[in-house]
């Protein structure tokens, strides 16, 4: 059994918070670049240039993209030959969450539902759990910001409903979005599972970076579809007219129970910040 | 590209069509969830404002903490619907302009028509941009709320657009008509 640190990894997600939260991933602005040339609006171009400088402000200046630096959330591989000393692992990377947004000067963002009064460290992260082979812990980031996660729905919809009510569902979505959750966005959906699985999944998809195939040909068919079905609604960048409102659709799927269908979309806004780690 | 200081009056108000592109400098406020909630608390019990609304301009935002010799940390804006339900009483007592991102519910258009104001949405998501136009800041209000505090900023050349003017004009109407259908 390999033994790693508490405190080393929550020094390590603290970095991974920081770095995260000021340079723009490279698979995200990769992606929009290409919206960009595809952009025919010129309120559309104007705004992706501004995004793009923004990229370009944060890394010189080294400053937060967005002031929402989001709630802090991870997926976590955990393999079955590593194991963690101190603190649990859950609490390693809530203490790398605290000091991440605290040394990193990022907005906290987390507070009570009621009185709406801070927490005043960001915690709690949110972290999944996935238990792999070998010896190592993976960790993936993502700053995931408010304004988007608004307008995410979940709906459990009837098996007669099939791909055709899944599409429709995940269309009337964003056009209900409009503006809202700063487009040209990246759509996460997540099909099966049950109620709880559903939304799992809708946040897992996020993670695969931009650029990349969905594995499963069935799903990215759906993905091409649902693509140009939302650039045609006409929200463009930031929802001024244009036809790139989304940069990227992602898909996972699972079995679900015979009586049910259970989708969640998870809209992501255009500056998606995430990063990975592996120790 | 027009340019605008406030206090901000009927005629210039008059003058802004939704689309123009706008910049903003001199002073504006900062407001957004909590601080609205706490502002309309103030107007319910008829105490006064922290600040003198007449001809203002509200920013929704919630920046990030300044470092060391920073004015003023990331500062974007926040998306404004969350204020739909506090705005139109605020408009009813001279506010002239909100800064933010995302659609208003009709309650809002219809003050933006009664009582001359407008709506104007700044770029989401470009908040270290942004905060290069932003030359002070101090909080005058609920420090205790952190980045929700009331905030009197000082700018330069902040860039907005008028999303929705007081004719009932909204870009992101007309925008998105433009471009439906267009692939």
């Amino acid at each position: 059994m390999r033994f790693i640190a508490s405190e080393d990894i929550s020094n390590a997600v603290k970095n991974l918070i920081i770095n995260s939260s000021v340079n723009l991933p490279e698979d995200t602005y990769k992606s929009l670049k290409v919206a960009l040339e595809n952009e025919i609006s010129e309120s559309g171009k104007a705004v992706l240039k501004a995004i793009l400088l923004n990229a370009g402000v944060a890394k010189s200046d080294n400053k937060p993209l967005c002031q929402d630096t989001g709630l802090a959330v991870f997926f976590v591989e955990l393999g079955s030959g590593v194991s963690v000393s101190g603190k649990t692992l859950t609490e390693a990377i809530n203490e790398g969450t605290r000091r991440g947004y605290e040394e990193g000067y990022l907005r906290k963002s987390t507070c009570d539902p009621f009185t709406r009064k801070n927490i005043g460290d960001n915690t709690p992260a949110i972290i999944h759990y996935e238990f792999t082979e070998g010896d190592r812990i993976k960790i993936m980031y993502a700053a995931k910001g408010g304004g988007s996660e608004n307008m995410s729905r979940i709906n459990m919809m009837r098996p007669a409903d099939g791909k055709e009510g899944i599409i429709d569902f995940a269309v009337e979505t964003m056009r209900l979005a409009g503006p809202n959750p700063c487009p040209p966005n990246i759509i996460g959906i997540g099909i099966g599972g049950n109620f709880e699985r559903s939304a799992i999944l809708a946040k897992k998809s996020l993670f695969r970076k931009l650029g990349e195939k969905n594995p499963d040909p069935e799903l990215e068919e759906m993905e091409n579809l649902l693509m140009k079905k939302i650039n045609r609604i006409g929200t463009g960048p930031m929802g001024f007219g244009g036809i790139c409102t989304s940069l990227e659709v992602h898909i996972l799927k699972e079995p679900c129970h015979i009586a049910s269908l259970p989708v969640a979309v998870n809209v992501e806004c255009h500056s998606h910040r995430h990063g990975e780690i592996t120790l | 590209m027009k340019k605008l200081t406030p206090p901000l009056t009927d005629e210039i108000i008059a003058g802004l069509r939704a689309g123009d592109q706008v910049l903003i400098s001199g002073k504006i406020y900062t407001a957004r969830d909590q601080a609205h909630y706490r502002l309309i608390k103030l107007i319910e019990e008829a105490k006064p404002l922290p600040f003198d609304i007449n001809g203002q301009i509200i920013y929704y935002v919630g920046p990030t903490p300044a470092k060391p010799g920073e004015v003023i940390g990331s500062a974007g804006p926040t998306t404004s619907y969350r204020m739909d339900k506090y705005a139109p009483a605020l408009i009813a007592l001279g506010l002239k302009g909100m800064i933010g991102k995302g659609k208003r519910s009709q309650e809002v258009k219809d003050a933006l028509k009664k009582y001359k104001a407008v709506y104007f949405g700044a770029i989401g998501g470009a908040g270290a941009l942004i905060s290069k136009s932003i030359r002070s800041s101090r909080i005058i209000a609920y420090e205790d709320l952190l980045s929700e505090a009331v905030r009197e900023l000082v700018v330069k050349d902040f860039p907005a657009y008028v999303v929705n003017d007081m004719y009932g004009g909204d870009l992101y109407e007309k925008g998105r008509l433009d471009f439906e259908n267009k692939i």
